[in-house]
């Protein structure tokens, strides 16, 4: 068996009272695309901003390719590959799509203190930033204004910046949010192949996507994972039919 | 060249055109103006780094400025009298040479900011602008508690330092003098904008999270621009002590810093040329107002609120459009 690219264990985070991660316990295999789906409120972001080192858990580890990672900050792990896009699109609105990109392949290439060479011709890091665009389809937009991009076109560049990153690890926090009908198909098919480049852990709520990308599926609800397994076994799964997915599955 | 590039040329041609006419006509103190006002330009344009780019609200960059004023204030004050500096323990004599104390200048600015930097950091929003509040009143206080240098009266130098090669004293030569310095500057913020540096110091200001997210450290960007930042005031607080002769704890004062940040606001936060024209412009309406009315600072606010309300860009903004995010 092979070992896990990133690992949870443990896991607890309390907000005074609530507890939003209760023991978690989770793992993420080479090629594998992870599930995680919960109803609203469940603990899914905050899960994810602890395992990207964006809060500190109150318990538990943090396993990044073996070594343990829970006390280092987010910009560590990212360097050491973990990407994450985020559920509310975090990109720099007043700057052109490519330059988000190019964002992407500074980190990536760890040159951020040149003060004078103008960035946007780095033949190199323009290689990597362009080549992200053209994956998730949005290079004829590389000189539009992020802020005027579509909703569904920002989603894709959340993803492209985490391309750009060549990570170990993609961690998705919900990518199809608000993406309509079609949008969703071309981001499930982009996923698809990206999980050969990297296993992806991905919370989402779009069930469609979810059961038809799926290796495996883990139910968060109130902050403790009810269930977990492959897909089947999720959809049979009688105390996870009652808590989120109803008569919907 | 686009419509902002014709708008800076013309405020670069002006600040050639006018200062010239000015010689040849023998109008002394319009260069006196225009000196004044690039030297409040350069001071801007350090604050620019860190506001526009960095989006860092220092309402402490006098602090810069008055210590670019006293490195050049002290060490012309022993050069005059003939006495070392701190006889203690540096024991070393002034100077009147221009490029040295602007080096004092630059340096002791840049390592201040690097103090101030790293802790006020640790902050944000209305509380970042508290702490570079504080830091200014402290150097305005210990400034006016300071017998050794005047105290309260500050200190008068009696000669204008001296640049190798030219006459300091020839207004027109001193004000090229400056300006130079200013185009140098606004030079070094146009690369830095464009540098990867550039790139990720703008995503700080507007995703933090994400630049953290992609393996980036924004809050040293933050820092390293506020340093560079503080050093150009600096450099600005040395030369307007020069153009005066004479400096006081009034350079570090709050009013100073706000005056700076009303320089940046008026033309036009991060717009490369946006502190030149709100420089020129404030002088010319302190000139020409000053003369009419006491109590033309009504009329400043009024212009600065209306800048505020409806026009974002400034001076440039009105003039050039909105700011183009490729190039
Ligand atoms: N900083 C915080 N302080 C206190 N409570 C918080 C904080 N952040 C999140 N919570 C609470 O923790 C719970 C889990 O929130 P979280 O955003 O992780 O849910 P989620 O599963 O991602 O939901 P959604 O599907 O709506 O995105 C919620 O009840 C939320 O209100
Ligand atoms: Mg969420």
């Amino acid at each position: 068996m092979t070992d896990p690219v990133l690992e949870v264990r443990g896991l607890t985070k309390r907000f005074g009272a609530l507890v939003v991660s209760d023991a978690i316990d989770l793992s993420l295999n080479p090629g594998e695309i992870h599930a995680l789906i919960g109803p609203n409120g469940a603990g899914k972001t905050t899960l994810i901003a602890q395992v990207c080192g964006m809060l500190a858990p109150d318990a538990g580890r943090i396993r990044l390719k073996g070594q343990d990672v829970t006390a280092l900050p987010a910009r560590a792990r990212a360097r050491r590959g973990l990407a994450r896009t985020f559920q509310i699109s975090a990109l720099a609105m007043e700057d052109t799509v490519l330059q988000n990109a190019m964002l992407g392949a500074l980190g990536a290439a760890a040159t951020p203190w040149r003060l004078f060479r103008p960035v946007l011709q780095d033949a190199a890091l323009r290689a990597t930033a362009e080549a992200a665009l053209s994956r998730v389809g949005l290079l004829d937009k590389a000189a539009v204004r992020t802020a005027e991009l579509s909703h569904g076109e920002r989603r894709q560049l959340e993803v492209a910046v985490a391309l750009t990153l060549k990570p170990a690890a993609f961690v998705m926090d919900e990518p199809m949010a608000g993406l309509g009908a079609e949008g969703g198909q071309k981001m499930t098919a982009l996923l698809d192949q990206l999980r050969h480049e990297a296993p992806i852990l991905l919370v989402e709520h779009d069930m469609d996507a979810v059961f038809a990308l799926a290796d495996r599926i883990s139910v968060l609800v109130y902050g403790r994972v009810i269930a977990s397994g492959p897909p089947d076994a999720i959809r049979a799964d009688a105390a996870v039919r009652e808590a989120y997915l109803g008569d919907a599955a | 060249m686009s419509r902002e590039g014709y708008v800076n040329a013309a405020l670069i041609a002006g600040l050639i055109g006018v200062p010239l006419w000015a010689h040849v006509a023998g109008e002394p103190f319009t260069i006196t103006l225009a000196t004044r006002a690039v030297i409040f330009a350069l001071a801007a344009v350090g604050l620019n780094l860190a506001l526009g780019l960095g989006g860092l609200v220092s309402l402490g960059h006098a602090v810069f400025f008055g210590i670019g004023g006293y490195a050049m204030g002290i060490l012309a004050f022993h050069a005059q009298t003939y006495t070392p500096m701190f006889p203690d323990w540096l024991n070393i004599e002034g100077t009147k040479s221009m490029p040295v104390i602007w080096l004092v200048a630059v340096v002791s600015s840049a390592l201040a900011a690097l103090v101030i930097g790293l802790l006020s950091l640790r902050t944000s929003g209305v509380y970042f602008i508290m702490i570079t509040l504080a830091f200014g009143q402290m150097f305005y206080y210990f400034a006016i508690s300071w017998r050794a240098y005047g105290g309260e009266d500050g200190m008068s130098i009696y000669l204008r330092n001296s640049f190798p090669g030219l006459n300091t004293l020839d207004p027109i030569q001193f004000y090229g003098l400056c300006f130079v310095l200013l185009c140098a500057a606004l030079w070094l913020t146009a690369r830095i904008a464009r540098a990867p540096f550039g790139l990720l110091l703008n995503a700080a200001r507007q995703v933090p999270h994400r630049v953290e997210t992609v393996g980036l450290d924004g809050q040293r960007a933050k820092l390293v621009a506020f340093v560079i930042s503080g050093a150009i005031t600096g450099l600005a607080g040395a030369l307007f002590a020069d153009l005066n002769r004479f400096v006081s704890p009034t350079m570090f004062s709050w009013h100073m810093s706000g005056e700076i940040m009303i320089f940046v606001i008026l033309g036009g936060v991060a717009r490369l040329f946006g502190p030149v024209a709100g420089a020129v412009l404030f002088v010319a309406m302190e000139h020409v107002l000053g003369d009419l009315w006491d109590h033309w600072h009504i009329l400043l606010g009024l212009l600065l609120l209306g800048v505020v309300l409806f026009a974002r860009g400034g001076v440039i903004g009105l003039l050039a459009g909105k700011a183009r995010t490729h190039d």
